[in-house]
């Protein structure tokens, strides 16, 4: 991928994700740290885009930045006794030590080894391609995924019952 | 200057360690859900670059995994965040290091 258009919104859209997801370890308030993950959400799914994966760029905004988020404001504010200043137990500085140690050791191993690149250039219409492949080839993992949706969904709507009919069943 | 499959790897690296530290190191429970949901990010976008760059028969499959990836990933938020409210219920507090009941 040679192409200044694409050089410059690589670089751009690295810097807005790593940026914000730095800013989500930053911040002080537990709202704004949502709001920058939604930031970096968006940014991995223009990294998509510059991998020609426009599909999975789609699922991406519709999934992660649409629904997740949301849940995890509805999380947020149906939690009001939980602390609100997004800060860290005593296990921060150990886990500084081995996130820093982990991240340079994938980095150095992405960087160093010899990787088999083909050079075939970008996709052209994935969307497509994929639906093929889900009700071919991969038909039953998509069928046990909609089992596990199904079987989150209950189990979700079950955990979160009113407090009188979780009462009601333990007596 | 070109734009190669190491970098989106480094990018990967970044934000996977990055979500580690949150998972790891955030006291409200919703944090270290976001430093979850971050790793599954990375991970994603390190499927999707090796889609793209790397040799293989058939390179639409890193973005199936991905698609998959996303559906548990979704799956999973659902149901962490139903326990976040349930344990709020009992406890009054999802502060990881205020859910100390199996301490000895």
């Amino acid at each position: 991928m040679d192409d200044t258009g694409t050089v410059i919104a690589f670089w751009l859209l690295a810097v807005i994700t790593v940026g914000s997801a730095l800013m989500i370890v930053a911040v002080r308030n537990l709202i704004h740290a949502v709001v920058f993950m939604m930031v970096s959400f968006v940014g991995i799914a223009g990294l998509y885009l510059t991998l020609s994966a426009d599909f999975v760029a789609v699922t991406q905004v519709l999934l992660y930045v649409g629904a997740i988020s949301v849940l995890m404001l509805f999380a947020i504010v149906l939690t009001p006794g939980g602390s609100r200043d997004n800060a860290e137990t005593f296990l921060r500085l150990p886990a500084l030590a081995l996130t820093v140690l982990l991240g340079a050791t994938l980095a150095y191993v992405a960087i160093d080894t010899d990787w088999s690149l083909a050079d075939r250039g970008g996709f052209t219409d994935t969307a497509s391609a994929i639906g093929d492949a889900l009700l071919g080839k991969y038909v039953l993992p998509f069928e046990i995924a909609s089992v596990l949706l199904l079987a989150a969904m209950i189990g979700a709507i079950v955990l979160v019952r009113p407090e009188a009919s979780i009462e009601e069943a333990e007596e | 200057m070109s734009v190669d499959l190491e970098h989106y790897l480094v990018v990967g690296a970044i934000l996977f360690a990055t979500g580690l530290y949150l998972a790891l190191a955030k006291r409200n429970f919703v944090g270290v859900l976001m430093g979850i949901e971050l790793m599954f990010n990375a991970a994603n976008l390190t499927f999707v670059a090796f889609s793209r760059f790397v040799q293989s028969d058939d390179p639409l499959s890193g973005h199936v995994f991905v698609i998959f990836a996303i559906t548990v990933a979704a799956a999973e938020a659902a149901t962490a965040l139903a326990l976040a409210v349930l344990l709020y219920r009992v406890r009054d507090t999802i502060d990881v290091d205020r859910i100390d009941l199996l301490r000895w």
